[in-house]
């Protein structure tokens, strides 16, 4: 840029302010004393201590971690398997369909997606008897089902940019698929997998919508039972929950840049 | 490849057997739904195929959405509020990722960090974060009574405007993120040179700036729009009792009134709405492979 334009960076603080405006207020508002969530009551921890002695809280944040790393586990190996198909297979029959399939659950209104599969547990169970109540397994399925896309269109994308040579020199060495899959290609798309089961990690634990659909009594995940609060207003110990996510979410996203990125150096 | 591996057999059908039972099937059945009458017993609908043999079957449900004036409101309602929201962060969202795509290397890698980073953080906390602040005795109110600017707190939690900010807030990486992508391979020369021959700044942006970000202004929109219409927190958090949206009516059809048909039927109506949306998302991404390639 010959000048700096006024304009384009006052938007720019402008529009940082208003993401990170939000998340500042919610982190101070948690070390307020006051029940009223709005009015300053001086500084205290209360409403951490609070928190960590709420079952409900506790029991729905450890439904949501079993939920989230089983998800992430199931998806990475779908998806990594969908992702290597539609990348490495060639045609086959089907390709489109499947295709498809993958990449409609990216844009599918949560609203939609929740209610079909809680209609499908519905009909199966008439049918076949299962699933008998609903909880953890149907859950898993549903995030399982749209986690799965993510991590396909990351595996594939990686697989798109890599050279298939390596592949190919280990096929003609005589080696069998399945070895030049685990052996080469794999640790070749590692980073991606690793990307792909965090995001679909992170999906997980976020989904209000589909498990207020798929769920059944007593299986609420912890977003529902923050919805189930905050519905009804701002409390003082849902700020303390989201500083707690806001401030670990961040340290992570940040180790994971700093790391990546001292990596990438001594390669550029 | 003539013969296929049994590994690659299994490696396709796997996820493929996944997707069509938890994926497709669920449409065939809330397609099915949509189309039954709503009874008292346990599920709330008729069956498809009666003891008889007869096909229960009937249109009744679609007839109610199109006539009923409530339901014909909030589609174009919800269409309004997600295409109103999607301009909003395009007028934001573009300046910005200029802004981005223009700066050095290395502030640039934050700037985009930054961007990403609330994507990581849990999207309903981050929307209720706003509750707190749009309160009328929230943190903005708090602020401009104190200096001054307003006498009395300003109604701005549950109205249509904190539904724009919810959305502008909650999407707005999605929009910046295509835009940067476009942004970032215009080559800064080409303005230089438009300028240089003689074309005012507005010119220039119009003639040489806009169209090449063309891809990334449809992409982000669409990013933008498809998920704001069938958004259901932030119009039960942030909106009043007038800004319905779709997504939440779905929602209560279903779990207040136990109208699993109607709530189908809604359902089926909204993805044809998107049906042209998604499409040419779709479209785009094609585009997009295909460029780089």
């Amino acid at each position: 840029m010959r000048r700096r334009s006024y304009f384009v960076l006052s938007v720019l603080a402008f529009g940082y302010a208003f993401l990170y405006v939000p998340l500042v207020s919610v982190i101070v508002y948690s070390f307020n004393d006051s029940r009223l969530a709005t009015v300053w009551g001086g500084f205290s921890t209360r409403w951490y201590g609070e928190l960590l002695r709420n079952r409900e809280v506790l029991d729905a944040a450890a439904l949501s971690l079993r939920v989230a790393f089983s998800t992430a586990t199931l998806a990475t190996i779908l998806g990594t398997m969908a992702g290597l198909a539609l990348a490495r297979f060639g045609r086959f029959r089907g390709r489109t369909l499947l295709s498809g399939m993958i990449t409609s659950p990216l844009v599918m209104p949560e609203v939609i997606t929740g209610l079909s599969l809680l209609l499908l547990y519905v009909s199966l169970q008439q049918l076949i008897g299962w699933p008998e109540q609903r909880g953890f397994t149907t859950i898993t399925i549903a995030h399982t089902t749209f986690a799965m896309a993510y991590v396909t269109v990351i595996v594939q994308s990686r697989l798109a940019g890599m050279d298939e040579s390596l592949e190919e020199a280990a096929m003609d060495l005589g080696g069998r698929p399945l070895r030049v899959v685990f052996d080469i290609t794999l640790p070749l798309i590692a980073p991606a997998m690793i990307a792909g089961w965090l995001l679909a990690f992170t999906l997980s634990l976020d989904d209000l919508v589909i498990a207020s659909f798929v769920s059944g009594p007593g299986g609420s995940t912890l977003p529902m039972v923050i919805f189930s609060k905050v519905k009804l207003g701002v409390t003082p110990d849902i700020n303390a929950l989201a500083t707690i996510i806001i401030v670990t979410v961040s340290l992570g996203v940040l180790v994971a840049w700093w790391a990546t990125g001292r990596s990438r150096r001594p390669q550029a | 490849m003539a013969r296929r591996d049994p590994w690659q057999r299994f490696a396709i059908a796997v996820p493929y057997a996944w997707l069509l039972a938890f994926f497709l099937a669920p449409f065939a059945i809330i397609l099915k739904i949509s189309f039954a009458d709503p009874i008292i017993a346990q599920p709330p609908f008729t069956p498809l195929f009666d003891d008889d043999g007869g096909i229960n079957v009937t249109a009744a449900n679609y007839a109610f959405l199109l006539t009923d004036k409530l339901y014909v409101v909030t589609y174009l309602k919800s269409v309004f509020l997600a295409a109103g929201a999607t301009v909003l962060c395009l007028l934001l969202g573009f300046p910005m990722a200029y802004g981005i795509a223009r700066a050095e290397a290395r502030t640039r890698n934050v700037l985009l960090l930054l961007i990403v980073l609330p994507f990581w953080i849990s999207f309903l906390l981050r929307v209720y974060a706003w509750m707190g602040l749009m309160n009328n005795y929230g943190v903005i109110n708090n602020v401009l009574t104190w200096a001054g600017i307003i006498e009395r707190p300003i109604q701005m939690l549950y109205t249509d405007f904190a539904i724009y900010v919810g959305l502008v807030y909650s999407y707005l990486p999605f929009m910046i993120l295509p835009l940067y992508a476009s942004l970032e391979r215009l080559d800064p020369a080409l303005v230089e040179a438009a300028q240089d021959l003689g074309a005012s700044p507005a010119t220039a942006f119009r003639d040489v700036t806009w169209p090449l970000a063309r891809p990334g202004v449809i992409a982000g929109s669409l990013l933008v729009f498809i998920p704001a219409m069938g958004e259901y927190v932030i119009p039960y958090l942030l909106g009043g009792p007038a800004s319905l949206m779709i997504g939440r009516v779905l929602f209560d059809e279903f779990f207040v009134n136990n109208d699993w048909p109607l709530a189908s039927a809604v359902a089926i109506l909204l993805l044809v709405l998107l049906v042209v949306p998604i499409a040419l998302l779709q479209r785009s991404r094609v585009r997009e492979i295909a460029g780089d390639a």
